[in-house]
């Protein structure tokens, strides 16, 4: 590839799309980079023209590209995320395939699918990919949707930054993606540990590409954390006192703090190597005072805390779902509470066990050790509870329950792996090995995924009105769960037999039995995929046979089930009184629950505004320019944001007000429409008979 | 609403009815951000602790060559004055002085942090004059770097101050206006934290 910077297309030239490779030389590693390539550009082309067939576009723009709303934001999040997965869980299965046809020989070392670079692309991306635009997305969208409903709010502290905040992260999912098509991803890994990404080893493209993806959507998630914190803090309905919280919600408050805290560290590790990648500056060169030790040290600071923000909104979901499909009240609401922050502040103090091997003393290293081993106390305190809620209850095997089973038995083996891993002496044998693959993949897959995709589940009626088709969904966890099983225990043995990570190729026939379990499993978690995209499909084909305009499904305990669904633009009527912990529960336990409230007023909410949109854009002008050092577009896109944010600030604007009278209307229609249905028993729950009304009788939550 | 909940610093008052009451989330959450803030200089201060030794000196000008502890102390005077009168601009707002007197704070701080910046810069370039270029070793990198970083928010400030500038003139000094010239306070103030921080431990320890 050519290195000279023309003024006005900086590095970009025709050589940098993976065609030209193509053309150069077909074999399976250029088909597979230009499959990919053009799976991205076809599924665009598809996309649009679908919009344009549909007529889309007004709605689209109009109803959400531009609506402050949380719950939209929370949905458009979700749907990033989801897409974003369809790409993680595809090169997954390409490098597990890569890795069952890699078994080379001494003399010829090199084999399989792709090339040793691509595999390193590949691991790369799905990695920033995983944890940066599918989990977190997935999370925040989650808890978007969900938290402003559940503390009785209309919205977010600061709906506006929070649309900026979903662009920042669309912004860095869109540089990850177009560097599919446009040039190359960095080879470092998702940490991106220099000085193998400083520009001596990585002069490419590559590193930036992840750098800035990074840098934009690490400060889309300050942000949220920011806006969660203060929406707990400062605009809980009348009541809601903090013991009176769903758990959810306290999850949510633990993740804001960590984002707030953590994130930073992200941004001063990205922006040092970014300063060193582009100025020449020494933070982690090799020689004249650089130290590379300081980025792993920083980079885990926030990389530690992170682990947690991703768990612990799942820890939120299965308080929620195994309180309500057992029919019972959650068991050791206060232990959850303290378990939840205990998690979240150790979280802090633990981040020396991702390098026990760079060389600080066995002292400093069984420190760190032992602050490991004691986050296992509230995990395990949570299981319990979780247990202990669900004992005796009458449980429901519906899909979040499905995920949950898979969860008690999988993560508890996930965390003492991770126990074992947080003894320095054995984590010096198994460091970098599959073992440590296993493990957080182990951690991450049912607890992240598992908790994410069960609170969809549990959600999803909330935001569109109608449930997910129950026996696809079952069967999509399961497949989750033995795809996970066949892909990733074998790795624990594969490491334990000696399999570096991250391994392009390998010597060792006897590799191959699990490699071969391994592959089976990556196919289930294709087919797991395939089967939660047609859950939607299906279920959006059969939804006047699932709707369930009486808005409480399940008969849940919390204020979000109090509202039709799906949930309208304001949520409540009237913004409610809170008197109990699970305080609809308590008001169904009093009977009459859906009495309408005495009085309706005007309700202000924020109007809708291109500014998240125009943000997004400039700052992936920003991000695109920088990695192909497009300067002139660099320099405008930088100073545009600063400009929309001015011109913002200039104009006065007016909030959306929504008339008492419509609200009236509405709520007088959902109150007679509840009255209309025939309520639902547990056991008829998962047929068409649930309208979303239950039988109040039934509810002992 | 009882003070005891309200965010620290100082408060618009119950006089000013609907600004006083929104103040209070969209100040606590800028308070928040600037928390955020200071996890980046707190990590960056460290860095520069850990580059302080001869490794990450690694032979290239360091302190001692370079620090003109004056033109410090000249910076440290305006920024500080700087934030002095910001207070002119609070008070000013809290009780409904008029639009030219708000104003005019804001040109003197306005001024006195150009002034700090323009002896900053100077330091910067007979600091790379001298060899002390953020490439020459892994010291000097993390010195520009947070020196420079708080530089940034100088001028952000400034630019900040000049936006609101414009919207006072542009559309007086309403609501919206009187929460963003606090959540400015906040971040001005910040900025002289930080400072006090910067001349203590990037300055004075390694002279000492």
């Amino acid at each position: 590839m050519t290195r000279t910077t023309s003024p006005i297309f900086g590095r970009l030239d025709w050589s940098v799309t993976p065609y030209t490779d193509l053309l150069r030389k077909v074999d399976s590693n250029s088909l597979v980079g230009a499959g990919a390539a053009t799976v991205l550009v076809l599924g665009a082309i598809v996309t649009i023209a679908l919009i344009t067939w549909k007529k889309w576009w007004g709605p689209l723009f109009k109803d959400w590209l531009t609506s402050p709303d949380a719950k939209k934001i929370g949905i458009m999040y979700i749907v990033l995320g989801l897409v974003m997965m369809a790409r993680g869980i595809a090169e997954g299965f390409v490098m597990r395939t890569h890795q069952t046809t890699a078994l080379g020989t001494l003399a010829e070392p090199e084999k399989g699918l792709v090339a040793p670079e691509h595999f390193s692309q590949l691991f790369s991306t799905h990695g920033t990919i995983m944890i940066f635009f599918v989990a977190m997305p997935l999370l925040i969208g989650l808890i978007n949707f969900v938290l402003p409903q559940q503390l009785g709010a209309r919205d977010m502290a600061f709906p506006v930054l929070n649309q900026v905040s979903l662009g920042l992260t669309a912004a860095g999912a869109g540089l990850v993606m177009i560097s599919l098509l446009i040039g190359k991803f960095g080879t470092g890994g998702w940490t991106m540990y220099p000085p193998y990404t400083g520009i001596t080893y990585s002069p490419g493209e590559g590193v930036d590409y992840w750098v800035w993806a990074i840098l934009i959507s690490g400060l889309g998630s300050t942000l949220t954390g920011m806006n969660f914190a203060v929406t707990i803090f400062k605009n809980r309905a009348p009541g809601m006192e903090f013991m009176r919280m769903p758990l959810f919600c306290w999850t949510s408050l633990c993740v804001a703090i960590m984002l707030i805290y953590a994130m930073p560290a992200l941004t001063v590790s990205s922006a040092m190597l970014a300063l060193d990648r582009y100025a020449g500056f020494r933070f982690f060169a090799n020689d004249g005072g650089g130290n590379m030790m300081n980025y792993a040290n920083i980079f885990w600071m926030f990389g530690h805390p992170e682990v947690y923000i991703l768990i612990l909104p799942a820890f939120g979901v299965f308080s929620e779902i195994s309180s309500t499909f057992s029919g019972k009240k959650l068991y050791g609401y206060t232990s959850l509470v303290i378990a939840s922050m205990s998690i979240a502040v150790i979280s802090f103090t633990v981040w020396l066990h991702h390098f026990f091997t760079m060389g600080q003393s066995a002292g400093v290293n069984i420190a760190f050790g032992i602050a490991t081993m004691i986050i296992a106390i509230p995990t395990g305190v949570k299981i319990y509870d979780w247990m202990a809620t669900m004992w005796r209850g009458r449980v429901r095997l519906t899909t979040p329950i499905v995920y949950l089973t898979g969860f008690f038995l999988l993560f508890v083996i996930g965390g003492l792996s991770g126990i074992i891993l947080a003894n320095p002496s054995i984590d010096y044998q198994v460091h970098n090995t599959t073992f440590l693959v296993a493990h957080f993949h182990n951690v991450i897959i049912p607890g992240t995924l598992f908790g994410m995709l069960a609170g969809i589940h549990y959600w999803y009626p909330k935001a569109f009105g109608y449930r997910l088709d129950e026996t696809w969904g079952r069967r999509t966890a399961l497949l989750f769960v033995a795809g996970f099983m066949l892909t990733f225990l074998p790795l624990y043995v594969l490491g334990l037999m000696g399999l570096p990570r991250r391994s392009p190729t390998f010597q060792n026939p006897a590799f191959m039995p699990w490699m071969i379990v391994a592959e089976v499993g990556a196919c289930l978690m294709l087919a797991a995929l395939a089967s939660l995209f047609w859950t939607f499909r299906t279920s959006f084909k059969n939804r006047t046979k699932l709707a369930v305009p009486g808005g409480d499904p399940w008969n849940g305990a919390t204020l979000e089930w109090s509202t039709p669904a799906p949930v309208p633009e304001w949520t409540f009527p009237c913004i409610p009184e809170v008197t109990a912990r699970d305080d609809w529960g308590e008001t169904k336990r009093a009977g009459d629950p859906w009495r309408a409230p005495d009085t309706y007023s005007d309700i202000e909410m924020p109007a809708n505004t291109l500014h998240g949109l125009l943000i997004a854009a400039a700052s992936f002008g920003l991000g695109f320019a920088m990695v192909w050092h497009i300067w002139w577009l660099a320099i405008v896109s930088f100073l545009a944001i600063p400009g929309i944010m001015a011109v913002r600030g200039m104009r006065e604007i007016e909030p959306k007000i929504i008339p008492a009278s419509q609200v009236r209307e509405e709520d007088r229609k959902f109150r007679e429409r509840v009255a209309s249905l025939t309520p639902v028993t547990r056991a008829d729950e998962a047929s068409e008979r649930n309208q979303g009304v239950p039988d109040l009788s039934e509810f002992a939550g | 609403m009882s003070d005891n909940t309200l965010y620290p610093g100082l408060n618009l008052g119950d006089s000013h009815g609907e600004a006083h009451v929104g103040a209070e989330t969209t100040v606590f959450g800028f308070w928040v951000f600037v928390m955020s803030d200071l996890i980046i200089f707190g990590i960056l201060f460290a860095a520069y602790a850990s580059y302080l030794d001869p490794l990450g000196l690694a032979g290239a000008p360091g302190p001692k060559d370079l620090f003109d502890i004056r033109s410090v102390a000249i910076q440290t005077g305006l920024l500080l004055l700087g934030g002095t009168a910001y207070g002119g601009v609070s008070l000013s707002v809290k009780y409904n002085c008029s639009r030219a007197r708000v104003l005019g704070w804001l040109a003197v701080c306005a001024a006195l942090g150009a002034g700090f910046l323009f002896f900053e810069i100077k330091d910067f370039v007979s600091q790379a004059g001298e060899g002390g270029v953020p490439q020459a070793s892994g010291w000097l990198s993390s010195y520009w770097a947070l020196v420079g970083l708080h530089g940034v928010h100088v001028s952000s400030g400034i630019v900040w101050i000049i936006a609101m500038m414009g919207q006072i003139v542009w559309r007086g000094i309403d609501d919206a206006v009187k929460i963003r010239l606090s959540m400015l306070g906040v971040f001005w103030h910040f900025l002289d934290l930080v400072w006090i921080g910067i001349f203590s431990f990037v300055f004075l320890v390694p002279l000492a």
